[in-house]
């Protein structure tokens, strides 16, 4: 399993990958591995405000269906289209070809509130 | 946590393992769609030695099974099982099991998470008949090898003739040099065995690897409960603390034919002749949801034209069908095949349609 240290990370095992004030999200392996087969990835709409902590899609494995929470606050700029059909890629690639949301970061302190590599790894005991 | 003699198997391998019923189990190896398609293709073999097994042994046995479950245990004979439920007076479902006639004695398999009721329900039940009750739980090992090559991979692996057991009976006899019942019995809708055998460790590694080993030409893998539950949706079977339990009687969850309420007295029967001669108010129906991306889970809403009809009782995306399939206890009136009915999914009312069960033909 791995875990890139250039990422941020939620205890509800999304990750954040902030490009300026753009951050890209998506979930961990740790999370893609817990949920097994994942058949659809649920977005929210293109521009659409969410706040840190808020739920801003699910995601349906075949086990169980999960929410998917917002890492910070912003406007949600892109959504990864290709996982209307590829979801699958959220369990191949969690942290290139499933990338779900590209966020317009509204606060970058919120940043600071995150885990980084360490923390996260320590929270999952891996 | 309990765990089963293939605890350590499981883990080797790589299992995610999760609680189920009291137990420390493998919910999945690969994935589930991948060892559920694997079932359906050729062989999968699954641990359930979380299943529960009691024993009645006596003058009374036949008298006390036939007393507590639903279905008619004098029909059965030497080297036959059936399917039966048992229920409480008021008709709801204390458990669904399997009862095995062997000879000398009945064989309950029950519920890993009901074991320690179900046990008490059927002791509390003896009254003056002359009967030993024993549970035999965590004495007995269960594989269940399943799938249309579950056949070729255990006949080499035993003398016994397999391929003469007709479904729902057994044999006694020996697989990798280990005596137990192969029963032609399973939850996946598919040909399939399960094996009941001595618990301890060495005699579980045993027949695992020699299993293992013979399926190894049909790709067998091992499965877990996750494709486990998957399998037995397709086909429309109950799980119980899903689709049936206290507040559920079989009549209503489509069990009517393991429910002969002609076959003389038995718990619960007043109650459901009382139903039958009423009309059920509500059925256990199957359904397809019409549109993609869209599955339905335990717990959801089930509308029409706005009305709440009922809940979702089981509902998965079938990896067979690709679409999202459920169960779910709808009223009479409405549950009629291709009858439109919508699925609440979170904030989303979605369409559906009541299907005949299975959802997959065999």
């Amino acid at each position: 399993m791995t875990f890139p240290d250039n990422l941020k990370y939620t205890k509800d095992h999304e990750w954040i990958r902030v490009e300026g004030d753009i951050g890209i999200i998506g979930i961990t392996d740790y999370a893609q591995s817990e949920l097994g087969d994942i058949v659809f990835v649920e977005l929210p709409v293109k521009g659409k405000h969410v706040k840190q902590g808020e739920s801003f899609g699910t995601i349906e494995a075949v086990k169980a269906v999960s929410e998917l929470y917002a890492p910070v606050s912003g406007e949600v700029i892109e959504l990864h289209a290709e996982l209307e059909h590829q979801s699958e890629l959220v369990n191949k690639e969690p942290y290139d070809g499933g990338w779900m949301i590209k966020i317009k970061l509204k606060d970058k302190q919120e940043l600071s509130g995150l885990l980084d590599v360490k923390g996260y790894r320590e929270l999952i005991g891996k | 946590m309990k765990r089963t003699a293939f605890y350590s198997i499981h883990q080797h391998l790589g299992a995610k393992i999760v609680e189920f019923g009291g137990f420390e189990m493998p919910v999945l190896y690969t994935g589930i769609v991948d060892e559920h398609k694997t079932v359906r293709a050729t062989v999968g073999m699954f641990d359930v030695s979380h299943m529960g097994e009691f024993e009645v042994r006596g003058r009374d046995a036949q008298a006390l099974v036939q007393k507590i479950t639903t279905n008619d245990v004098t029909k059965l004979g030497r080297g036959k099982a059936q399917y039966s439920s048992m229920c409480y007076p008021d008709g709801g479902i204390i458990d669904d099991l399997l009862v095995y006639d062997v000879g000398d004695r009945y064989m309950l398999v029950v519920n890993a998470s009901n074991i320690a009721k179900d046990f008490e329900w059927v002791t509390s039940n003896i009254g003056s008949l002359d009967v030993e009750l024993t549970d035999k739980s965590d004495t007995i090992s269960l594989l269940a090898v399943q799938g249309p090559k579950s056949l070729e991979t255990l006949q080499k692996v035993t003398a016994s003739v397999l391929s003469s057991i007709p479904y729902y009976s057994f044999i006694e006899t020996s697989v990798a040099g280990i005596p137990m019942i192969v029963s032609r019995t399973g939850y996946t809708g598919e040909l399939g065995f399960e094996l009941y055998f001595d618990s301890s460790l060495s005699t579980a590694e045993k027949v695992w690897n020699a299993v293992m080993e013979s399926g190894k030409e049909f790709h067998i893998k091992p499965v877990g409960l996750g494709a486990r539950d998957t399998l037995r949706l397709e086909m429309g079977f109950c799980l119980y603390g899903n689709d049936i339990d206290r507040t559920t009687n079989p009549l209503e969850a489509g069990l009517g034919w393991i429910t002969k309420l002609d076959k003389g007295e038995f718990i619960g029967r007043e109650s459901l002749v009382n139903v039958r001669q009423a009309g059920v108010k509500r059925k256990l129906v199957g359904f397809v949801i019409d549109e993609p991306k869209a599955f339905p889970r335990h717990g959801y809403e089930i509308r029409s034209n706005g009305h709440l009809l009922g809940h979702v009782t089981s509902g998965t995306v079938s990896p067979i069908l690709e679409k999202g399939i459920g169960m779910g206890y709808v009223a009479s009136e409405v549950a009629q095949v291709q009858s439109p009915i919508n699925i609440i999914i979170r904030t989303k009312e979605v369409k559906a349609q009541i299907v005949k069960l299975p959802f997959i033909k065999k």
